[in-house]
């Protein structure tokens, strides 16, 4: 017969505690020692290729080291051997998730260069809001969608990604190209909007808001998706302005510094939108922000399409406009500055400008230095994923290993965009 | 908008700024290297600016500075400075923007590292440490960023050229490759 089980035996059992009684981790007595963890480059649970060099203790992350570049493709490098055209192709590739938002970056840059800020028609910027706050919108739902699916949410994944793919389809019917759009030229746009666009965009919003219902009702209050994500890698305000945070995770943290409010650029300040602000800071809050900006991303997308004017697609400028096909078949000048035009590039004048955008994460700037030549003698993008990346060691700090996995995914780190 | 920056600049650090100017739009002010933190730490403090928020760091080569359409004189020579490291810089409650710009010579190409005074620097300036070889003097951890180290060279200087090519990662204790291509090399070797 067994005998009756002694408290103080079963004391020593629960090693390192005071008494059974005690289940904190403070009085732990056990010998211990970090252990290193890489974590990455290739992880199903990464956004992109990047590599976390951990040390945990049990698991508990005490220091990490955030390596990034593994998706290194040499965008300043090729851009300055490219005319500012062809770089284009080059800016759909940094953020792939919103290539459009890039393309308009890149082309607004070497619009102020060239003096043409003011003069790009009306119908043009009213396509380039439109096509930017559509990407704006695939950018959201891969950010939510992607981040819920890691934390088991599979269904808001498939829905939200059933409602990217609408957006996608309305922009490929835009461009032609289903993820690397290369849509917007320097002083206008490719092509005008195809037939029926109105009638496809109403109804695609329409859509995607009644999936966002569902979303939200499966998310907002779910459990495990607020206890994975509340509290969890929360910045203060004032950290989030020294480590040059923008978008949505400033301003989960209360910085209400949106590049469209506060350096109005294009036709912004013809649309009424809301720029939301969190207060806590944490991923909760940046998933609450990022939902409220799908809505008022919506929102800017209903009163475009009610104020969009007729007018030209391309500012009439020939140092940026290719002259009509008619004319290039059928004259000698016209072939000449096409000719031109296409092999030396779009002549920018002399000079530096540092131009920037909201884009899907925040401020995407494009800073280029022009020798007067058809390409640039320099060209930096400032991507906010790599400035956010390099907040992620500090936001991981002490923090379990799991829960790096949300801190990822409301990081949003798009590695085209951080690894350039 | 901004000429009051630059204005309190020149009143306040004259011994420390070399040249103030406003491109496109963009305020922008030479800072001399000694005084370089002096001045963000200003910035970044007095009341009246607070650039309390970050933007970028980068590097411009003036190597190949031979620009279209400006006098013969403005291309670069080796009397001048080859790199100029810019620092752009936010005011989140003024909403002021700012360049600072601090000449680098190619002999000396060091520049103080700002990574003190706003965190954001930190691997900003590593990412222009490992494209351009500036050294960030002060900064806590100068390593590449985005290339291995055992890369030679920095990439995105002028006299880099865009065909070169690097093996990746060499490492004594691994076998080397024993498939040559055709040129004597190894594989990724151009």
């Amino acid at each position: 017969m067994a005998a009756p089980r002694d408290v103080t035996s079963l004391k020593q059992l629960v090693l390192g505690r005071k008494d059974v009684q005690d289940l904190s981790d403070t009085e732990t007595e056990l010998p211990h020692e970090l252990m290193t963890v890489n974590m990455g480059p290739s992880h199903p649970a990464m956004h992109g290729t990047v590599r976390i060099v951990l040390s945990v203790d049990g698991e508990r992350v005490v220091k990490s080291d955030v390596q990034p570049g593994y998706l290194h493709r040499c965008f300043e490098k090729e851009s300055e051997h490219a005319t500012y055209t062809q770089v284009f192709p080059y800016t759909d590739r940094l953020n792939y998730v919103s290539p459009m938002i890039n393309n308009v970056g890149w082309a607004m840059a070497v619009e102020k260069l060239m003096g043409l800020t003011a003069r790009i028609p009306k119908r043009t910027e009213y396509i380039r809001v439109i096509v930017s706050e559509m990407s704006r919108i695939t950018d959201h739902l891969t950010c939510i969608g992607a981040s819920a699916m890691e934390l088991g949410a599979f269904t808001a994944f498939l829905y939200f990604l059933k409602s990217r793919e609408w957006f996608y389809e309305l922009l490929e019917k835009v461009s032609g190209a289903r993820l690397t759009h290369s849509y917007v030229r320097v002083g206008g746009v490719a092509k005008d909007l195809p037939d029926n666009f109105d009638a496809d965009l109403t109804r695609t919003l329409n859509e995607t808001e009644k999936v966002m219902v569902e979303v939200e009702g499966l998310l907002n209050n779910n459990k495990i998706f607020r206890d994975r994500m509340a509290g969890i890698g929360a910045m203060t305000k004032q950290e989030a302005l020294a480590t040059g945070c923008v978008g949505p995770i400033a301003r989960a943290c209360g910085v209400d510094y949106d590049v469209r409010k506060d350096y109005p650029y294009s036709i912004y300040p013809e649309v009424e939108f809301d720029v939301p602000v969190g207060t806590t800071g944490d991923c909760y809050d940046r998933y609450l922000v990022r939902i409220e900006e799908l809505k008022q991303s919506i929102r800017i997308l209903r009163q475009c399409l009610k104020q969009i004017p007729d007018g030209p697609t391309m500012v009439d400028d020939p140092r940026c406009s290719l002259p009509p096909k008619r004319d290039t078949y059928n004259t000698i000048e016209s072939m000449i500055r096409h000719f031109k035009h296409i092999v030396d590039g779009i002549k920018v004048p002399a000079g530096e400008g540092y131009s920037f955008v909201e884009g899907g994460n925040g401020e995407l700037g494009f800073f280029i230095v022009s020798d007067g030549t058809g390409r640039p003698y320099k060209a930096y993008c400032r991507s906010p994923s790599f400035v956010h990346l390099s907040t992620a060691s500090q936001l991981i700090h002490n923090h379990l290993i799991a829960d790096i996995v949300p801190i990822f995914g409301m990081i949003n780190m798009i590695g085209g965009e951080c690894d350039k | 908008m901004a000429q009051k920056v630059l204005d309190a600049l020149k009143q306040h650090h004259a011994s420390a700024i070399e040249l103030t100017e406003s491109v496109h739009g963009d305020e922008v002010a030479w800072v001399k290297r000694e005084g370089l933190v002096a001045v963000a730490t200003w910035l970044k403090n007095d009341p009246s600016m607070l650039f309390d928020s970050p933007v970028f760091v980068t590097c411009i080569d003036r190597l190949d500075w031979r620009p279209v359409g400006l006098p013969p004189s403005s291309a670069w020579n080796e009397s001048k400075p080859r790199f100029e490291v810019c620092y752009q810089l936010r005011s989140h409650t003024h909403k002021y923007r700012l360049r600072l710009k601090v000449a680098v010579p190619e002999h000396d190409a060091h520049c103080p590292s700002l990574a003190g005074v706003w965190p954001a620097f930190d691997w900003q300036e590593r990412e222009t440490f490992d494209m351009y070889g500036i050294r960030f003097d002060g900064h806590p951890d100068l390593r590449r960023i985005y290339l291995y180290e055992e890369f030679v060279g920095y990439p995105l200087r002028k006299d880099y050229p865009k065909e070169k090519r690097q093996p990746l990662v060499r490492r004594d204790d691994l076998p080397i490759n024993p498939i040559k291509a055709p040129d004597g090399g190894h594989h990724g070797d151009r």
